[in-house]
């Protein structure tokens, strides 16, 4: 039998299932194993470990009267951006430190509701704003793979955490890359569904029109899983999308034959390192042996969508930051003077510089007289963006590349140079994606290194029952996925035997 | 168009964010090169493109008019910095 | 130097949803602090708007009854500042698209000339809450009830030319409201807030003055003196070699006057953009024109109709049709008692008297509609005069019973028998033949004297017709 500590959310629902062991140990085994390594990777923010257990308890009680759901008390965790009631939501962020949200976000009443274990909340950029955890109020968090990288972010606690399996699978958000990226740099199968497809009721909003739930796996069968708890119409949301959630697992093993996957040839260029084109094209090579189809396709705005991004994103955030104010909630600075000096110091000690600064371009952006050559502008290209999706979507039925032009980067290192936009180009393959609101996966397609090799996986809206397919279909044939610097893997976790 | 310091105090006070004067040269550097990258924007002939807001086309859904929440104070007055008297209060200000 | 004054009016109104704009919160009036305030209302993080399908209706309806274009895709946008009672550091409005377009609204004015003003627009956006500065002494106390009510915000063009005329306006456009049954229009409560912009300009000019933005002004009265007072002011500055600043001031209606309100910035950059956070409102004709079938007959349109069915002379008919219930209630009673002309003198006479003293709305009148029908029959089938009616009517306003009941129980029956009369008549002549003489030597003021004997002698009851008459006939000798 496979170590608890490794097996994915299907295996443990099987042997809970089987009762090979019960959700209250598993559920401790995981809670031990994150005291373990947590001061370590710095992977989770709050560890929930009473009610965890308390879960648990209850899982098993239902398990033995007959009525748990096939899901019921497997262990996850929860990335801090999702309000969980009673238990501090910190978004990675001083303004919320001492926030203990009194309600639970959709997504979190649905894994409640499937009887899933929450171990913890997971850490973050602060207010979901980089590409390597290196923004949160909480420090940096550690790649497992090698702890002087980072592990990508924004959620790179959640991925930290997964492919430390301090969990076998971990909630998180993508705005611009913030599931698909840190699943590059962790070696997970992550996955951002169509915008609108999972509910937003909840989950703390950084740029609204681009903001998507969902999750951080090692394999596409606990993706679907997860994904088809999480998914579904919310009338709380009025941008959830009132469509049926296929069963994703129904789908997994339909054959690749004639699948027509397109390479954007702006994605393989000028940038992109060449040893991680070379796993990239190799892990290709795969699906034509599957039968599939590689047709080049051209992205033609894509080298704007950066641009486009950094207008909107800091747009829709210096606007849904507004709130944080110190009057109703959060943080306050001590003694204020005045409103004025409320407002100002509760703001300027409650944001870390990164937040400060994307709430300062969003604001410029949007100020009269910059709104037309700035907010307008790059909505017009967001349009035309979507466009060459929907052109290329006509010659073939998914697209492909790499996630990120190179592997897990060292902390601090973009820091050095002094230039907020080094970081920003980390997402240069991913933001487009967020834009067009389409369903985005990256899976597990090589190590380069010793370091994971992100592909990503893009496909028309609605289509992640697809994406699964594929990224099911390659993970039968090939098994990058199953490498992760966990229990026995011997990549040098501290305290593992 | 080149950012100066006074942009970035203008910026910083509609933001209602207060910068150290270390603070606001290094917000005049960052920010300066963000738009730099943003300004590539402007290279692209986009006359003939609609604004897209969302990733996709869909009209706002009504609720009916129906009163579905209570009376939560007690809970939600927890969370306050500072509140009494079922108010939450804020150093005084003059109108 | 001849001036014009030029005036555009903001008017916020408050709709009578049950639940706010975008939360499921209540919107009832004086409830304990916070109370209604939810989440959302709050803006906790990671909540979301959600939008009121009878307020869109409500605006749509307003849209359709000042025969403006409805906006068949209408956007919210956010308008973005820093204020304790605006929870989300912004609030959700309307800027480019908003549902309402360009209308009208036609009004009387009190010399009975009619004008009609251009409504530039009308747009849905969420009130905010409420600060209160006076309960602590070193800090201001929040209340949230009130954010996220939903207003329509109408803008009138600037086509008003008198304080009189936007008094006038205003109350056209209350009454309108209350029509169309989407607000209580209360200004003392709130429910209708009024901002005036002024300015003005020498007789002739062409070109707009500078105007100044006078807030929250909540009386019709107080419109009217904030209006004046500002306009003298501004022209008093003028003549003074001054200029007028373009800024927003507050009226002091204990002084009389308008004075600057402190404000902090020189210019606020909103930075609107579209909200995100909700979709574009897309509604199409089948939507508008469900919308137009629960319309009410509009004010106008019952005035008319008044006129033209009923036989009323244009005041009457306006005065009634302005107030729906006023109306429905003229409507019922008229037509039970079968005279029109009768039935409005009444209503807008001795009952509107009798509300107005009592503060109450005719909803609420003690005398039904068919109380009243029933009065005004015993007055068109001669069983009590015009005179005595009053007594009844007085006497029904107390609670005393039905017409019928009141003038039984009291014998207030009319006189009308010709041959008890002229007896009367006959015994109070030969009673009085000093008076007959001068009567017949041609003083004919002594007339009003022999009435008055009958009508004593009758207890009031006889009637006043037939006494004339018999009384004439008799005297003539």
């Amino acid at each position: 039998m496979t170590h608890m500590m490794n097996q994915g959310v299907a295996e443990l629902a099987q042997s809970l299932a089987r009762k090979d062991f019960s959700s209250v140990e598993v559920t401790q085994a995981f809670l031990d194993r994150i005291q373990l390594h947590n001061n370590d990777l710095n992977a989770f923010v709050t560890i929930t470990g009473e009610q965890a257990l308390a879960q648990a308890k209850t899982a098993d009680a239902m398990r033995a009267a007959g009525t748990a759901g096939p899901w019921t008390g497997v262990p996850f965790a929860h990335k801090d951006i999702f309000c969980t009631a009673g238990v501090r939501t910190a978004c990675g962020s001083r303004m919320l430190d001492k926030f203990i949200a009194p309600y639970n976000a959709t997504v979190v009443e649905k894994m409640n509701a499937a009887g899933m274990v929450m171990l913890g909340k997971t850490n973050m950029d602060e207010f979901a704003m980089g590409s390597s955890n290196e923004t949160s109020w909480y420090g940096p968090v550690k790649n497992p793979w090698d702890r002087t990288l980072v592990p990508g972010g924004s959620s790179g606690g959640s991925a930290s955490a997964v492919a430390a399996h301090l969990c076998p699978a971990a909630t998180a958000t993508d705005t611009g890359g913030s599931i698909r990226q840190p699943a590059a740099f962790c070696g997970l199968t992550g996955i951002k569904p169509t915008y609108g497809r999972i509910s937003r009721w909840g989950m703390i909003a950084f740029a609204s029109s681009l903001d998507q739930a969902g999750v951080l796996t090692r394999s596409a069968e606990d993706a679907a899983i997860l994904l088809h708890t999480m998914s579904g119409f919310d009338p709380k949301d009025s941008t959830s999308v009132d469509l049926p959630v296929p069963d994703y697992l129904a789908t997994l093993d339909k054959p690749l034959k004639g699948l027509r996957i397109g390479l954007p040839k702006q994605h393989f260029a000028e940038g992109l390192n060449p040893q991680v084109e070379k796993l990239i094209r190799d892990a290709l090579a795969e699906f034509e042996k599957q039968g599939a189809i590689l047709k080049e396709v051209s992205l033609d705005n894509s080298h704007l969508s950066v641009s486009a991004y950094y207008v909107i994103a800091p747009a829709e955030a210096s606007a849904n930051l507004s709130r944080y104010d110190g009057v109703r909630y959060g943080h306050r600075c001590d003694k204020p003077v005045d409103l004025e000096d409320m407002y100002k110091r509760s703001r300027a000690e409650g944001f870390g510089a990164e937040v400060k600064r994307r709430i300062m371009v969003g604001t410029y952006a949007l100020t009269a007289g910059f709104y037309d050559a700035y907010y307008i502008k790059a909505q017009k290209i967001r349009r035309l963006i979507k466009d060459d999706f929907d052109r290329a979507f006509s010659e073939v039925d998914v697209i492909m590349g790499p996630t990120s032009p190179h592997t897990a980067f060292a902390l601090g290192s973009k820091h050095k140079q002094k230039d907020p936009v080094a970081m920003y180009l980390e997402d240069i393959y991913t933001i487009a994606v967020n834009l067009a609101g389409l369903p985005g996966m990256s899976i597990p397609a090589g190590l380069l290194n010793g370091l994971p090799v992100g592909l990503q996986i893009v496909g028309r809206d609605f289509s992640e029952g697809q994406l699964l397919n594929i990224a099911h279909r390659f993970q039968q044939a090939t098994d990058w996925h199953t490498r992760t610097p966990g229990v026995g893997a011997g990549t040098g976790l501290k305290g593992d035997q | 168009m080149a950012l100066a310091l006074k942009d970035i105090e203008n910026i910083a006070h509609l933001a209602r964010l207060q910068l150290s004067e270390a603070e606001k040269t290094e917000a005049l550097d960052s920010i300066s090169s963000i738009l730099s990258m943003i300004d590539q924007m402007q290279a692209l002939d986009t006359a003939g493109a609609d604004p897209l807001s969302h990733g996709f086309d869909a009209s706002q859904r009504l609720r009916p008019d129906v009163v579905t929440e209570t009376d939560q104070r007690d809970t939600l007055l927890k969370l306050a910095p500072n509140a009494a008297e079922g108010l939450f209060l804020v150093p005084k200000v003059l109108e | 130097m001849a001036w014009e004054t030029v005036i555009g009016l903001e008017v916020h109104v408050q709709l009578s949803t049950k639940s706010k704009l975008f939360s499921g919160s209540s919107t009832e009036f004086g409830a304990a602090p916070n109370t209604q305030a939810s989440m959302y209302d709050l803006a906790l993080p990671g909540t979301l708007p959600v939008l009121n399908g009878e307020a869109l209706q409500m605006a749509v309806k307003f849209g359709l009854a000042i025969g403006a274009g409805i906006g068949k895709k209408s956007v919210f946008d956010r308008k973005n500042y820093f204020y304790p009672d605006l929870p989300k550091g912004y609030q959700t409005s309307q800027l480019n698209h908003p549902t309402v377009g360009k209308g009208s609204l036609t009004f009387t004015l009190d010399d009975g000339t009619s004008r009609t003003i251009g409504v530039t627009r009308a747009h849905l956006e969420e009130d905010a809450g409420k600060s209160l500065h006076e309960l602590f002494p070193q800090d201001t106390g929040i209340d949230l009830n009130r954010a996220g009510t939903p207003l329509l915000e109408i803008v009138s063009e600037p086509e008003l030319r008198s304080a009189r005329e936007a008094v006038a306006y205003l109350k056209k456009l209350h009454s309108l409201i209350l029509y169309l049954g989407i607000s209580d229009g209360d200004m003392s409560q709130g429910s209708m807030r009024c901002d005036a912009n002024v300015s003005v300009r020498k007789l002739g000019d062409t070109q707009f003055g500078t105007r100044t933005e006078i807030k929250n002004i909540n009386s019709f009265r107080f419109v009217e003196k904030a209006i004046l007072i500002e306009a003298q002011r501004q022209i008093d500055l003028i003549e003074d070699g001054g200029r007028v600043v373009q800024e927003t001031r507050l009226y002091d209606p204990d002084k009389n006057e308008t004075r600057s309100m402190r404000s902090k910035e020189v210019a606020n950059d909103y930075r609107y953009f579209p909200e995100p956070d909700l979709l574009p409102i897309i509604i199409d004709d089948a939507y508008i024109e469900a919308v137009r079938a629960t319309l009410p007959e509009l004010p106008d349109v019952k005035a008319a109709r008044f006129q033209q069915q009923y036989g009323l002379s244009g005041y009457d008919a306006n005065v009634l049709a302005a107030n729906r219930d006023a109306a429905d209630f003229y409507e019922a009673a008229a037509a039970e008692c079968g005279d029109a002309k009768l039935t409005a003198n009444w209503v807008t006479g001795d009952l509107q008297a009798v509300l107005n003293k009592a503060e109450l709305d005719i909803a609420c009148s003690p005398v039904s509609a068919s109380a009243l029908a029933g009065l005004i029959k015993r007055i068109k089938d001669n069983t009590i005069s015009s005179k005595i009616a009053k007594t009844v009517f007085e006497a029904m306003v107390a609670g005393e019973g039905s017409a019928d009941a009141i003038i039984d129980s009291r014998g207030l029956r009319q006189v009308t028998d010709s041959g008890a009369i002229e007896q009367m008549i006959t015994a109070i002549i030969a009673a009085n033949p000093k008076q007959v003489e001068q009567y017949r030597s041609g003083q004919e003021k002594v007339f009003t004297f022999f009435v008055g004997q009958v009508m004593k002698e009758s207890k009031g009851k006889a009637n006043p017709t037939q006494v004339n008459d018999i009384l004439l006939q008799k005297l003539k000798g």
